[in-house]
């Protein structure tokens, strides 16, 4: 299929982006990367009168400190991130998410903020900005700015707070320091899918943050708070298959038991990497099968 | 004259046998290829298809705005004739499929109103502004409930939802089978698609110069595509020319007549002008819905040695909507009951086939087409046998493989094996993967906690079978004699014309191979024509595994044809003596001297003078005819093996080793025998772990973006190891086989028996239903016994299991 058809801008300035948003008449949607809108426009789900090119604007594309936090430009590419074009965000935690995301042609044109925007369940940043406790920078009308995290974010899947002329300009993340521990486990049918199941754990003594989150859930990612808390006490110890699968029934009412397993094991294999592990993230699966050719 | 013959291009071998890159490799690799949509004419025009949201419903308004007459169309508007194949199987029902729905619509996606206008999104913008008015009607999204319809058929002037009944029954009596160990199983395999990279695409244009009617198609058989649109639009052949450029991907679903191609060639008749049609990803997962859906219930008659005395089995095909021209769907129950007994030896055998009329889209044969699932049937059986008896299922195929000292032997379904050692692939195979090893393996706990399985799967491949067999299966084209044209240019080159087209099967390729194998002109001097109607003799075309053998075989006799011609002008030139004449390399040599092909063309074509006065006045072209001198079929066979690690927490299945020992008699190319055979695995492997349309209560596909549809990818196909065994066939020339869809047919079995070896272990339920979806596997790992998976660690070899294996429910 085709898209129908649709004015298109491409403004480089974070004013002139808003004020397109803004505009009188026509109900104008804003497109970073479109690797979520251009699949939607091309199959006709939707049809704005108006595109708003962001993926060029300038103060979206920067990546700064502030304190012992990061802000990241909302229009920073995932391939971006994954080649270390932003020093602050390299050996950050980011950086191991952003080079397993889809496939590397995605990751070209995919941006934070799109992906955030589009809040698909099954998606890296919802899932790992939930864990690290990210906070989502809004610019609105009148110059209007709020921050959320993505738990007060996304209602559900596809469901978010924005609201028509809003535009996310920003995600404010933690630094990561020699101190904090980090895990990313996500299972794909396929290299490149969207998981099945995924689970972010982040530890942080300096801020005194625990937190684990469970993604690709078909909702807004939950929070198992008190595992994350018994981590942060005793460490590894209160990290067993019994706390594991009570966590998960806790958190996910909603699944039969075969479902919860396939969390149970995103939740060990993620705590396995940030609780013992001497990397952050585990290796993808592919680069696991080259070494099993031979017992 | 005397010159030396020109030093051929190449120094290596390029005859049978040899490892040549492909020709067509080059323009594929540069982008430079030509297809459909590359194409552009002046006043072309792109078209859109209305297709259907409802599986079953009538058509009561279509309303087709004042402002688009000319640029909308509907049945209505079209004179031409619906798609009707025909077949004198029994109790078979014909389907008319009109080229755009006529009074009801019978799958999701099936076409209603074509719209043109200059570009695709414009034709699309068109169709919605069409309203149509439906009456729902009952919906069979199930064989089941087909089966069980009495009204409100799916072709409302049936007796039944059902296109064809077969029934094979030989010397089966279940009174006289004294059998210790009876075995029951089902297993099912989902509907799919095919997903060629390039979809359907067909381009029709009104040649005023020819005064015809040009279709370019992206089709395996173009000729047949020819005979098909000039029944259907009431034509002559001669104002017809069907021409199939490069084509990305076919595998089957591009071997019939297609109603796109009718709508466009329609548009291009009436209107005189260009017309153009690409299917895109959403249409092919909707509408090409149209594959692999069988199921199987089979009760295996033993001994306790897992010898197998007899098979009983009911076999059920979704066929879908209608029935494809001209192989008709009775092409897959035929090739079930026909194929379902495998290379085994055993005497009883009863089989009921049913092919079931639904509301998907019509059943299209795909690579493979039954055998895939009759291998998967048979060899979980032969599996399931194993298990029942205590023997490894090695041990079991070994007893009941055709032996080679039994060849040519005729089985139980009257298949005609012609060659080949279908045990020594076995244990090859099993040599290969090491399967003691593997064994050992087993015996003790992986250190990342998966679990490994081992499977094999055997299977023989009926190739390029012919005439007798298609006019068994009574279908309105049989493939007859192939022809082949080659023509020595005036510069010694040849040029090669054949009906059938290549499309991935590298024929410009082996096609020069065998002409330099006979001819000796190098094959860089070699072009193979093909494609096009107007500059090819007849060919049903390209399918079955047929290309090699048949028009391969047309080009060696064409070439032999010619051979005594060249010498005879050669010895001539030579001032030689006939009889000490001899054609080799290129050239004609008599003793010391020599005169190439070059200079034998150029007497022919240029100065005559010089030749003899009885010169054959054929020249040095020539056409022939050909089909080998047995035509129900080359038995290509092969033994796939592999190892599987199971991960308990995930359910994904890595395929750790893969092997295949294939014997398709002599290779004219072995390197296009194995590409051929990787590229069929990845299909194979699609079907077992990945591919599957799903279809909810009221027959909507669930799964029509690549979001929902998954594909192997080239992280998930393995490197595979690939042993030859060459049994040259004693009918074919050069000895050899088809081979192009084998890769496609074990997948599925070898890697259900693998990760049935693991769940057995576990005493967890084993699967059998396609694809093996994590999902599906954590569920039947679910069942298992907690005892038994904590003895993993502990294996010893497999027990004798007196209960019946209970199926993983999914």
């Amino acid at each position: 299929m085709k898209a129908a058809r649709f004015d298109y801008s491409c403004p480089v300035t974070l004013s002139d982006a808003l004020a397109s948003l803004q505009g009188a008449e026509a109900v104008a949607k804003p497109m970073a990367g479109s690797q979520s809108l251009g699949p939607m426009l091309n199959l006709r789900l939707a049809r704005p009168p108006a595109v708003v090119d962001v993926s060029r604007v300038a103060e979206m594309r920067q990546v700064e400190r502030r304190g012992d936090r990061l802000r990241v430009g909302a229009a920073v590419t995932h391939a971006e991130i994954e080649d270390g074009v932003h020093e602050l965000l390299r050996g950050h935690p980011m950086q191991h998410v952003a080079q397993r995301i889809a496939y590397r042609a995605v990751r070209n044109r995919g941006t934070l903020g799109g992906s955030l925007a589009h809040a698909d369940p099954a998606a890296d940043w919802v899932v790992v900005c939930a864990g690290l406790d990210a906070r989502i920078e809004i610019a609105g009308p009148q110059q209007a700015v709020r921050h959320e995290s993505v738990q007060q974010f996304m209602a559900g899947a596809y469901t978010t707070s924005l609201q028509e002329g809003e535009l996310i300009v920003a995600v404010d993340v933690p630094a990561f320091s020699a101190d904090s521990r980090f895990g990313y486990y996500k299972f794909c049918r396929k290299t490149g899918e969207f998981a099945e199941a995924s689970c972010v754990a982040w530890f942080d003594p300096a801020s005194r943050t625990a937190r684990i989150v469970l993604g690709a859930i078909d909702a807004t990612p939950r929070s198992l708070t008190a595992l994350a808390h018994a981590c942060a006490k005793t460490g590894r110890s209160a990290v067993t298959a019994a706390s594991i699968r009570s966590a998960v029934a806790h958190a996910l009412p909603e699944k039969d038991d075969v479902e919860r397993h396939l969390y149970e094991t995103a939740v060990t294999r993620c705590l396995d990497q940030a609780l013992n592990g001497a990397s952050p993230v585990a290796e993808p699966s592919f680069e696991r099968k080259a070494s099993e050719i031979a017992p | 004259m005397h010159d030396k013959p020109p030093a051929p291009k190449s120094a290596a071998p390029q005859g049978v046998g040899a490892r040549v890159p492909r020709k067509e490799d080059i323009r594929h690799l540069m982008g430079k290829g030509q297809f459909v949509g590359d194409m552009s004419m002046p006043g072309l025009c792109e078209v859109a298809f209305l297709r259907s949201p409802l599986a079953h419903a009538t058509l009561d308004r279509i309303d087709v705005p004042e402002s688009l007459a000319g640029k909308v169309f509907t049945r209505e508007h079209m004179q031409v004739r619906d798609i009707v194949a025909d077949s004198t199987l029994p109790t078979y029902q014909r389907s008319a499929q009109p080229p755009l729905a006529s009074g009801k619509v019978r799958f999701v996606g099936e076409p209603i109103a074509m719209a043109v206008a200059a570009s695709r999104a414009e034709a699309e913008d068109l169709i919605e502004e069409l309203n149509v008015d439906y009456g729902e009607l009952p919906v069979y999204a199930n064989t089941e409930s087909a089966l069980a319809a009495t009204d409100h058929l799916v072709h409302e002037e049936w007796r039944d939802n059902v296109f064809v009944t077969l029934k094979a029954d030989r010397d089966f009596d279940v009174a006289a089978i004294n059998a210790p160990v009876i075995v029951r199983r089902r297993v099912e395999l989902a509907r799919q698609c095919m997903v060629p990279m390039e979809g359907k695409a067909v381009l029709a244009y009104w040649d005023h110069r020819d005064d015809q009617l040009v279709v370019v198609s992206a089709t395996q058989v173009p000729h047949m595509i020819r005979t098909g649109l000039a029944e259907c639009l009431e034509m002559d052949q001669t104002k017809i020319r069907v021409i199939s450029p490069d084509v990305g991907g076919a595998f089957g679903y591009k071997c019939v007549l297609q109603q796109e191609e009718v709508c466009i060639a329609w548009l291009a008749k009436t209107y005189k002008r260009p017309f153009r049609y690409l299917e895109d990803r959403r249409e092919h997962l909707i509408a090409g819905a149209n594959t692999r859906e069988h199921s199987y219930d089979m009760t295996a008659y033993a001994d306790r040695d897992g010898r197998l005395l007899a098979l009983d089995a009911h076999i059920v095909i979704d066929g879908g909507a209608y029935s494809v021209w001209p192989f008709t769907i009775g092409l897959e129950p035929g090739q079930a009951t026909g194929n379902l007994p495998g290379p085994y030896d055993f005497q009883r055998y009863r089989c009921l086939t049913q092919c079931v009329a639904t509301n998907k889209p019509g059943f299209v044969p795909y690579r493979g087409v039954a055998r895939t699932g009759v291998c998967f049937a048979i060899e979980l059986m032969m599996d399931a046998i194993a298990a029942e008896v205590g023997r490894e299922p090695w041990d079991v195929r070994l007893l009941n493989l055709v032996k080679p000292e039994q060849m040519p032997y005729v089985n139980v379904a009257n298949k005609h094996f012609d060659s080949g050692d279908y045990p020594a692939s076995l244990r090859r195979a099993l040599e290969m993967i090491d399967a003691p090893a593997i064994r050992a393996r087993q015996a003790h706990a992986e250190r990342d906690g998966r679990l490994i399985g081992l499977g094999v799967a055997t299977y023989t491949e009926q190739s390029a079978h012919g005439t007798s067999v298609f006019a068994a299966w009574g279908t309105p084209v049989i493939p007859g004699y192939d022809q082949a044209g080659v023509k020595v240019t005036p510069d010694g080159g040849l040029e090669i014309r054949v009906g059938v087209h290549s499309h991935g099967q590298g024929m410009e390729t082996t096609f020069a191979q065998i002409a330099n194998e006979i001819l000796g002109v190098d094959v860089e001097n070699i072009r193979v024509i093909h494609g096009d109607t107007g500059q090819t003799p007849f060919s049903t075309g390209t399918y079955a595994s047929r290309s090699l053998v048949m028009s391969g075989g047309a080009v060696a006799q064409a070439c032999k044809e010619l051979a005594p011609r060249i010498l005879h002008i050669g010895a001539h030139l030579l001032k030689a003596e006939l009889s000490t004449a001899e054609l080799r390399a290129g050239a004609v040599w008599a003793g010391d001297n020599s005169v190439g092909i070059r200079d034998v063309a150029q007497a022919w074509y240029i100065n005559p003078q010089t030749l003899p006065a009885n010169a054959h006045v054929g020249g040095l072209e020539t056409t022939v005819g050909y089909k080998p001198k047995v035509d129900s079929g080359a038995f290509t066979y092969a033994t796939h093996a592999a190892v599987v690690a199971v991960d308990p927490g995930t359910g994904e299945v890595e395929i750790l080793d893969y092997v295949v020992v294939e014997d398709c008699g002599t290779m004219v190319n072995p390197m296009v025998v194995e590409g051929q055979t990787f590229g069929g695995i990845a299909q194979g492997l699609g079907t077992a772990l990945y591919e599957e349309t799903p279809y909810d209560e009221n027959a909507q596909p669930l799964a029509s973006t690549f979001a929902d549809y998954v594909m192997p990818g080239a992280t998930e196909v393995p490197h595979i190891r690939i042993d030859h065994f060459e049994t040259p066939s004693p009918h074919t020339e050069f000895g050899a086989k088809g081979m192009g869809e084998g890769g496609a047919i074990a997948p599925p079995a070898v890697i259900y028996n693998a990760v049935n070896d693991v769940l057995r272990r576990l005493n967890a339920p084993v699967v059998n239903r396609t694809p093996l979806t994590p999902a599906r596997l954590r569920h039947a790992l679910a069942g298992a016994n907690s005892a038994a998976a904590d003895a993993v660690a502990t294996h010893s070899a497999p027990s004798a299991t007196v209960q019946a294996e209970v199926e993983a429910q999914s």
